[in-house]
């Protein structure tokens, strides 16, 4: 891989032990993707603060810097960690300390948590806490080289502001951290941008529900590649499009689609496609349409509802809205619990605008910070889940070993109140 | 016996010998393996509930969450760590994944290594080749 003078100093220690060990581990990562070199970024999002038991032995055994040099640099030297070198925020992590007494989890690692946002405060980290940093102020410019870590957020940098970035993790992310520097490679060449697959929409998609199951469905079809959306769509939203892409990166590896006419760097297309001769596409009609919700809901046995689960990706304040308007004046079952999950600043906004206590009266909580994906966390008891996430309905069964429904959000509240599933497919 | 031998491009350099795990399927890390215990979770997934621990793990590309390479470095951590690696397609997920389990790893092979090797067959992966002897 080619390095540049101020990289191989870099390298060569000029900048100290722990820029050392973060152009170390960028130069076997570069060489295991036969990279050519490196790129400049300044736009970090990773993950430091997380609660891991590996983690809470290395802190408790050695210190954060120790932490940060194993996990977040695949380092083991010893050394202190520098100031962060780029804009860096931290992604979703575990709960805080305002879920204690609502979500079962553990206090230990509340207070691992606190105590890692401190240190890695003081290090200029932005502690935005959510896996949809694009919705709380960290908004990459198109074409702006990133490393970013979080599929969901990545396919959404990539797609819909058309910023590069490669599904990074979390020892690349702190070795980018450190250096403003990431492998060269994937997303971030002109030459692998263009469109691989062809999807043929030919069912009206227009709503959150539909979104999702159209991007559990290009993920399957275009697995690692780059699906190319066309035929009888609507104007999507932020929302849609954050379902839709979780969707396509859960079902598939996908990082990278276009959506002609509605995402900014393919105008047609033929565009999409780079010139070449289009693919046959892979028609998503309404056997297609139900083939996936069937597939959705193959986990979910019993109708009786524990606990549904909204804000997957993390809830826009339009969400929280809608909830809020569909759960108003009414009363939750007394056997089901009801989660949104959120950005601690866009909570902010809702508890602002009057929706968090609507939906408290109501019995349901809004959550910041984490997911019980994320923190493998469930209401005491939980069973059988519902959700209106996609990337939820897929994850949770195997992390938690429940049951899934996935539905609207109205059909979610629904099952809230009632404390059974009565969703179908309209 | 005869062998095959597979040629391809290293990864991560270095030699692993052992008994081939192989997945048809992409695997997922976040929410698809258990790095305590070394073991496939996803439900939906060809090898639920079986164990990659000191196994080669072939396997044609790595899905989902960005926790992959952090799932695969836990098993390092942990000692439930598979000690090699083939994979078909590289990706960041995978490559990233690959470094920091700090095992032999190869990608870009001249057959489909998920066509060539069957589960329970012995492998030799020798930095840019991997040695096929069926079971």
């Amino acid at each position: 891989m080619f390095l540049t003078d101020a990289e191989k100093a870099m390298r060569d220690g000029a900048e100290g032990p722990a820029v050392a060990a973060a152009m170390d581990l960028l130069l076997r990562y570069g060489a295991a993707l036969d990279a050519s070199r490196l790129c400049d970024i300044r736009n970090v999002a990773g993950t430091m603060t997380q609660p891991s038991p590996v983690k809470a032995r290395l802190v408790k055994e050695h210190g954060w810097d120790k932490a940060f040099a194993v996990i977040n640099l695949d380092s083991d030297g010893d050394f202190e960690v520098p100031p962060m070198a780029v804009p860096t925020c931290q992604l979703q992590h575990g709960f805080g300390a305002d879920a204690l007494g609502i979500v079962p989890y553990p206090k230990e690692n509340i207070e691992l948590q606190a105590d890692g946002e401190a240190f890695y405060g003081r290090h200029g980290v932005n502690i935005l806490a959510t896996c949809t940093p694009y919705q709380v102020g960290n908004l990459p410019m198109r074409g702006e080289h990133c490393a970013w870590m979080e599929s969901s957020a990545v396919i959404y940098a990539n797609s819909v502001l058309g910023a590069r970035t490669n599904c990074e993790g979390i020892a690349s992310t702190g070795a980018a951290s450190l250096t403003g520097k990431i492998p060269c490679w994937g997303n971030h060449l002109d030459a692998n941008r263009s469109g691989t697959h062809l999807v043929d929409v030919r069912v009206r998609v227009d709503n959150f529900q539909d979104w999702g199951m159209l991007g559990y469905f290009a993920g399957g079809v275009a697995g690692e590649d780059h699906p190319v959306i066309t035929g009888s769509i609507g104007q999507p939203d932020l929302t849609d499009l954050k379902h839709f892409g979780a969707a396509a990166a859960t079902s598939g590896g996908v990082e990278l689609y276009h959506i002609p006419g509605i995402t900014p760097e393919m105008p047609t297309v033929e565009a999409a496609f780079g010139g070449a001769p289009l693919p046959s596409p892979a028609v998503y009609g309404p056997a297609e349409r139900r083939a996936v919700y069937e597939t959705l809901n193959e986990i979910g046995t019993s109708a009786d509802v524990d606990f549904v689960l909204l804000g997957c990706p993390h809830a826009s304040v339009d969400q929280m809205r809608r909830a809020a308007a569909a759960l108003d004046g009414r009363r939750l079952s007394a056997s089901t619990e009801l989660w949104i999950m959120a950005p601690r600043a866009l909570k902010d906004v809702a508890d602002r605008s009057g929706y968090t206590e609507v939906i408290q009266r109501a019995g349901g909580r809004v959550l910041a910070d984490s997911c019980p994906a994320m923190s493998r966390a469930a209401p005491a008891g939980t069973r059988v889940f519902a959700t209106d996430s996609a990337k939820q309905a897929h994850y949770l069964p195997a992390i938690l070993g429940i049951e899934a429904w996935f539905g609207t959000l109205e059909e979610c509240v629904d099952a809230a109140v009632t404390g059974r599933w009565n969703g179908g497919l309209s | 016996m005869s062998a095959v031998i597979l040629h391809g491009r290293t990864v991560v350099p270095g030699v692993a010998e052992g008994e081939a795990l192989v997945s048809h399927e992409p695997i997922s890390g976040w929410g698809g393996i258990d790095p305590a215990r070394g073991v496939i979770i996803e439900r939906r997934h060809e090898l639920y509930g079986v164990c990659f621990t000191g196994k080669i793990l072939v396997f044609p590309s790595a899905k989902g969450s960005s926790g992959w390479a952090g799932f695969f470095q836990t098993t390092r951590l942990t000692g439930t760590a598979p000690i090699g690696m083939v994979i078909g397609r590289i990706s960041a997920k995978s490559a990233l994944g690959a470094v920091v389990t700090r095992v032999p790893a190869i990608t870009d092979l001249d057959a489909d290594p998920c066509e060539v090797i069957d589960t329970g067959d012995w492998l030799l992966l020798d930095n840019s080749t991997v040695e096929v002897t069926k079971r």
